[in-house]
């Protein structure tokens, strides 16, 4: 067993185009064979610029490869929100947000966003009447409501009566909560 | 709500009244809010705007406020009524641009304005002459409180009052004053009072013209930040300021009164005399000659103009504003000289009451 650091020292591979040290390793399943390419950042660049592979087995096709693979990760690391359908790279791009839902589905990543802007995350101040609670309850209303209507239409009677249910539940927890407050 | 009768009306804030006046123009207070069964703007289809539509206006023209308010559908609208109500403050450009159900409710004193559909589902605005934040306050939180009896807004005990865009998240509050500082920007010491703004997070922009520009010299001081910080407490961030901005103008125009006040009179009785006698007149011409003459009646070099007809004049100016008054569409030369001919007739509307 090698220790740390002369593990880090052996580990340390070259870029497979120029010598430089890699910075990105890609692993790669083919054909039931594990390959792994390492790449310099700037023969990575290079690589992603280039036109349609010709060869399988050439450096061009496996790099198409590692782009794709990238892609995915990228896609399976953005946080989506299931009422309003948009995801958290959407929301950076565009600087607005789809629905009030997304304040809870991406709540990791709106906690340092809000420092960033505001250099503070905890609200003070005035709240509604109503309780907050009342608010979250309507949304997941209008979720349920959406999904009851694709079960219908789907013909999935058994989940649309189990969200049915839901949906009535929700509703009169609303009803009690408006009543509270009056 | 008939939009050619708001051309007769003489808006509540441009009064030219209230503390502060001779550099304030108006306090303004506007609140961000959505409602929580809605999507937000950005992923809310056409139909479900016009289903927010539909729901608030019918809350708002019976909200029991004490003044009532009366709805415009922004949507049926020409481009020029838009444009006229984004002069007078009424709407935001982004609202008049847009291009899907949305409408706007407004009092008829035009001291509150209330948009659905632009930015967020809501957009409350509270407007006042002069430097008046309790008194603004108090009625933009009634009227926050009112609409709330009726609907739910999205709200997060976290997060506060939840926003299309993360940066009004909170209070969603937006606090801002609109000064006249003529004398600060002819000693170019504007700069100089903006940065010592900035390092306080307090906003500053000039209010009409491109980018760094700002023509007749009016300026908007707001707060940067709306989470973390209770509604007062952001309107005392912006309270704090203003006496110091105040003084800053305040020390400029009597050190121009003292170095040169000969000069300063005959410059500023030659902008008066340009605006009654002549014959056409750009919009940025006129911005520049109305801030002169509006800093000659603050020094009381001239006497002849008061503060709420010069205040009105900037609006009644505009593009839009002159096309109403002529009920037909204006070429820029024939606004230029509508321009000129308003101007003439104001000034001498007021010499005659003042005689």
């Amino acid at each position: 067993m090698r220790n740390g650091s002369e593990r880090g020292i052996l580990r340390m591979k070259k870029c497979r185009r120029c010598s430089k040290p890699a910075t990105l390793h890609i692993t790669e399943i083919r054909k039931g064979e594990v390959v792994e390419i390492h790449l310099c950042e700037v023969c990575a660049k290079d690589y992603l610029s280039q036109s349609e592979p010709t060869d399988a087995s050439s450096p061009d096709f496996e790099f198409e490869k590692f782009e794709e693979a990238a892609d995915q990760l990228e896609a399976i690391d953005d946080p989506v929100c299931e009422n309003c359908g948009i995801t958290f790279r959407e929301f950076r791009k565009n600087g607005r947000l789809g629905c009030a839902h997304d304040y809870e589905a991406f709540r990791n990543d709106m906690i340092p966003l809000l420092e960033n802007i505001h250099g503070e995350t905890q609200h003070i101040g005035k709240s509604p009447r109503r309780s907050a609670g009342t608010s979250t309850t309507q949304n997941q209303l209008v979720r349920l409501k959406g999904q009851l209507k694709s079960a219908i239409d789907d013909e999935r009677y058994e989940d649309a009566a189990k969200l049915r249910d839901e949906i009535i539940a929700l509703e009169a927890e609303l009803k009690g909560d408006t009543a509270k407050t009056e | 709500m008939d939009l050619d009768s708001l051309t007769q009306n003489v808006s509540e804030w441009l009064r030219g009244t209230g503390p502060e006046s001779d550099i304030v123009v108006s306090t303004r207070i506007r609140l961000a809010r959505n409602l929580a069964q809605f999507p937000f703007a950005s992923k809310a289809t056409d139909d479900i705007k016009a289903q927010i539509v539909g729901q608030m206006q019918s809350v708002l023209v019976d909200l029991p406020i004490s003044k009532p308010l009366s709805w415009i559908d922004v949507e049926a609208l020409s481009d020029v009524d838009r444009q006229f109500l984004v002069e007078r403050q009424l709407i935001s450009r982004e609202l008049a641009d847009s291009a899907w159900p949305r409408g706007v409710a407004i009092a008829k004193t035009e001291d509150v304005a209330i948009m659905v559909n632009e930015e967020d589902h809501l957009r409350l605005q509270v407007l006042r002459s002069g430097l008046a934040f309790d008194d603004c306050w108090e009625e933009m939180n009634a009227i926050d409180d009112a609409i709330e009896e009726r609907v739910t807004y999205a709200f997060d005990d976290t997060f506060g009052y939840l926003t299309a865009c993360p940066t009004n998240a909170g209070t969603g509050i937006r606090v801002s004053v609109m000064m006249h500082l003529p004398a600060l920007v002819q000693t170019r010491e504007v700069s100089k009072v903006f940065n010592a703004l900035q390092k306080i997070n307090v906003a500053v922009r000039g209010l009409y013209g491109e980018g760094s520009q700002a023509l007749g010299d009016f300026y908007q001081i707001s707060n940067q930040f709306t989470l973390g910080m209770s509604e007062t407490q952001i309107i005392d961030k912006v309270r704090e300021v203003i006496p110091m901005i105040l003084k800053y103008e305040r020390k400029a125009r009597a050190e121009m009164l003292d170095a040169k006040r000969a000069d300063l009179h005959d410059y500023i009785s030659r902008c008066y005399g340009t605006l009654c006698s002549a014959r056409k007149l750009s919009s940025e011409e006129t911005m520049q000659l109305l801030s002169s003459v509006r800093l000659g009646v603050n020094m009381e070099l001239i006497d002849n103009v008061s503060l709420q007809t010069l205040n009105q004049l900037f609006i009644q100016i505009q593009r839009a504003h002159l096309q109403k008054l002529k009920h037909i569409e204006l070429s820029k030369t024939e606004r230029d000289a509508t321009r000129a001919a308003l101007i003439r007739q104001r000034l001498t509307d007021e010499r005659k009451d003042s005689e």
